[in-house]
């Protein structure tokens, strides 16, 4: 069920009242039929996996709980019959079951996403190798597996951690991993914070109402009249690499960079917005992130909620596990500071790799990935060059222009690792980045080369008062929140700017009738 | 405190860690240098930090940081 379908907005029109009007101690069981009827639409064996990834996580998790409750009443039991040495060797076992039980945990839903998202691949190139013809067309990623598995996974490792306890109840699990508002594209959710709030009994009220409303009214108006409309012009220009190359690769490289922000923030905007109707407070995903100055703040600022699982969960661990330790310690032969950078470094190409297959399972993510582990490197390589430089010149950094310089640069370089994303393999990329160097078309954009995208001057006109009205309340937004600033508004101008952005949406948006709207890109991931 | 101080400066020396309190909040301290800082005061400290409290709310302050560092060398 597509965030952009009638019966999505069904669904969400039925929920709302009917959620509030059983009793409170109902609302739980409301929220998880609702996510049947969501999933059941991606299919009966999505719907199956989902199930089975929730209640085995919820099994592990029990299972490790009881060996922290355990541990916990034998070390008060022998407090002060046992010395230390005993006390640590006894820590140290406990320790080990769990984590063995975290591993298996592991390796088996990862184990699943890999196959789903690799499987078919790795059986065409076996198939290739030996002859064989065994069919992994079967073998398809369900809808928002990449986004459950890593919360439900977060979920289980914290346990382990001994952040919180395990949960009692299974269909608090499975109401967490199942969640449908985030299920198609996330944010990747902690089971601590979205608990708290999902879990809980909530009375109506109307700052919420008003408050999801805007937001998914904000959202639609992204998606309906940006993404979905300058998608056509993308992927036009990414069709025919050969005719549309120099100057068009950089049309697209923006045209994309405006597009994927328009479609997954709005998506965003739509899954917080159906949580605030219900009075549940989803994480953000999103800090305006293009006005970041470097590709670290970037990263900080976009799908803030992946960025964070993996430093959370697999950087930090990586770089600091028993391994990469050994190998520091060995290291230091070959000097201090390559000893100090070597879990640095390779924690962090670890971590991007995966990051780059998390996105997709071909050869461009791997490398885009990489890209970004190496950029980040570099840049941090050469933060002390940066610090002489702004100790040199210390009134430079604070001027509006050398912001604007440095945001406009960070856009750029992003936009061509993007580029990774648009082409079919990395040797036609290169070749499309190559050519914004050596083809000079740029007159052939205005004669006619724009004209043959797809869209007609129109389509420009409202993108371009699109981006425009985006980058606005992006603007706005640096002295704070807008939706509790909009709440305090009169009702008749709230009524104002909500009729605007429906009319606007109803105008300008692409949909209806031989139209149809386009999945979200993250949604593939 | 004293130690970690010195290593705090030695990867920033122009920021005030007496009074810093939200160094991670501001991106003063990236991921990058909380790795190094990690070796480091594994060092200095002979202490090992597990990854399970390599959090934000660890490296937010150098108070915060010598609280969790003394915390190692406690018992249950």
């Amino acid at each position: 069920m597509l965030f952009t379908s009638w019966s999505f907005a069904l669904l969400v029109a039925a929920l709302v009242p009917v959620y509030y009007l059983v009793p409170k101690r109902l609302q739980k069981s409301v929220l998880l039929f609702a996510n049947a009827v969501f999933y059941a639409f991606a299919g009966w064996g999505a719907f199956l996996l989902l199930l089975f990834t929730a209640l085995s996580a919820y099994g592990f998790a029990r299972g490790i709980g009881r060996l922290w409750d355990g541990q916990k009443e034998t070390l008060t039991l022998h407090k002060t019959d046992w010395e230390k040495p005993e006390k640590k060797a006894y820590r140290e076992r406990m320790e080990h079951k769990r984590r063995t039980l975290l591993v298996l945990c592991l390796v088996l839903h990862f184990g699943i996403l890999f196959g789903m998202k690799y499987g078919a691949g790795i059986l065409g190139i076996v198939n290739g190798w030996f002859g064989t013809a065994w069919d992994g067309s079967k073998l398809l990623l369900t809808m928002g597996a990449s986004f459950y598995t890593f919360s439900i996974m977060g979920y289980v490792i914290d346990v382990e951690r001994g952040k919180y306890p395990a949960e009692r109840n299974p269909l608090n699990v499975l109401l967490f991993g199942s969640f449908f508002p985030i299920l198609v594209q996330g944010p990747i959710s902690r089971f601590d914070t979205l608990g708290e709030t999902l879990f809980a009994p909530h009375a109506f009220s109307r700052e919420n109402l008003e408050a999801g409303l805007f937001r998914i009214a904000w959202g639609y108006w992204k998606k309906l009249i940006v993404a979905d409309r300058l998608l056509v012009a993308v992927k036009q220009l990414i069709r025919y690499p050969e005719t549309y190359n120099g100057a068009f690769v950089l049309l697209g490289m923006l045209l994309y960079a405006a597009t994927l922000y328009a479609d997954f923030t709005g998506g965003i905007d739509i899954t917080i917005g159906v949580g605030r109707l219900l009075g549940i407070r989803i994480d953000e995903n999103f800090d305006r992130p293009y006005f970041s100055k470097n590709i670290a703040e970037y990263w900080r600022r976009w799908h803030m909620t992946l960025g964070a699982w993996f430093k959370e969960y697999l950087y930090y661990p990586v770089s600091v596990s028993k391994p990469l330790r050994r190998l520091t310690k060995a290291a230091r032969r070959l000097g201090d500071g390559f000893a100090r950078r070597l879990p640095v470094y390779l924690a962090t190409f670890a971590v991007w790799a995966v990051t780059g297959m998390w996105h997709g399972n071909s050869w461009n993510f791997l490398v885009w990935g990489l890209c970004n582990g190496a950029i980040l490197l570099l840049s941090e390589e050469c933060s002390p060059l940066y610090a002489r430089f702004h100790r040199r010149f210390p009134k430079l950094g604070k001027t509006w222009g050398y912001r604007a310089f440095t945001v406009i640069r960070t856009v750029l370089l992003l936009s061509s690792l993007r580029l990774f994303d648009c082409y079919a393999t990395v040797p036609e990329t290169l070749r499309a980045f190559g050519s914004m160097f050596t083809v000079w078309n740029l007159p052939l954009l205005w004669r006619g080369g724009i004209q043959s995208l797809g869209l007609h001057f129109a389509d420009y006109a409202v993108s371009f008062c699109g981006v425009a009205a985006m980058f606005t309340v992006s603007m706005v937004q640096r002295k704070g929140r807008l939706l509790p600033r909009l709440h305090r508004w009169p009702l008749w101008k709230k009524l104002l700017l909500f009729g605007a952005l429906v009319l606007t949406i109803a105008v300008f948006g692409r949909y209806g009738f031989g139209y149809d709207a386009g999945q979200f890109i993250y949604n593939r991931f | 405190m004293e130690t970690l101080l010195e290593i705090l400066s030695e990867l920033h020396p122009d920021v005030d860690f007496t009074k810093e309190e939200r160094l991670v909040e501001r991106g003063i301290l990236g991921s990058f240098d909380i790795v190094m800082l990690v070796t480091r005061i594994e060092e200095a400290f002979d202490v090992v930090i597990p990854a399970r409290l390599i959090t934000p709310e660890t490296f937010r302050s150098a108070d915060a940081l010598y609280a969790v560092i003394e915390s190692l060398g406690e018992d249950d």
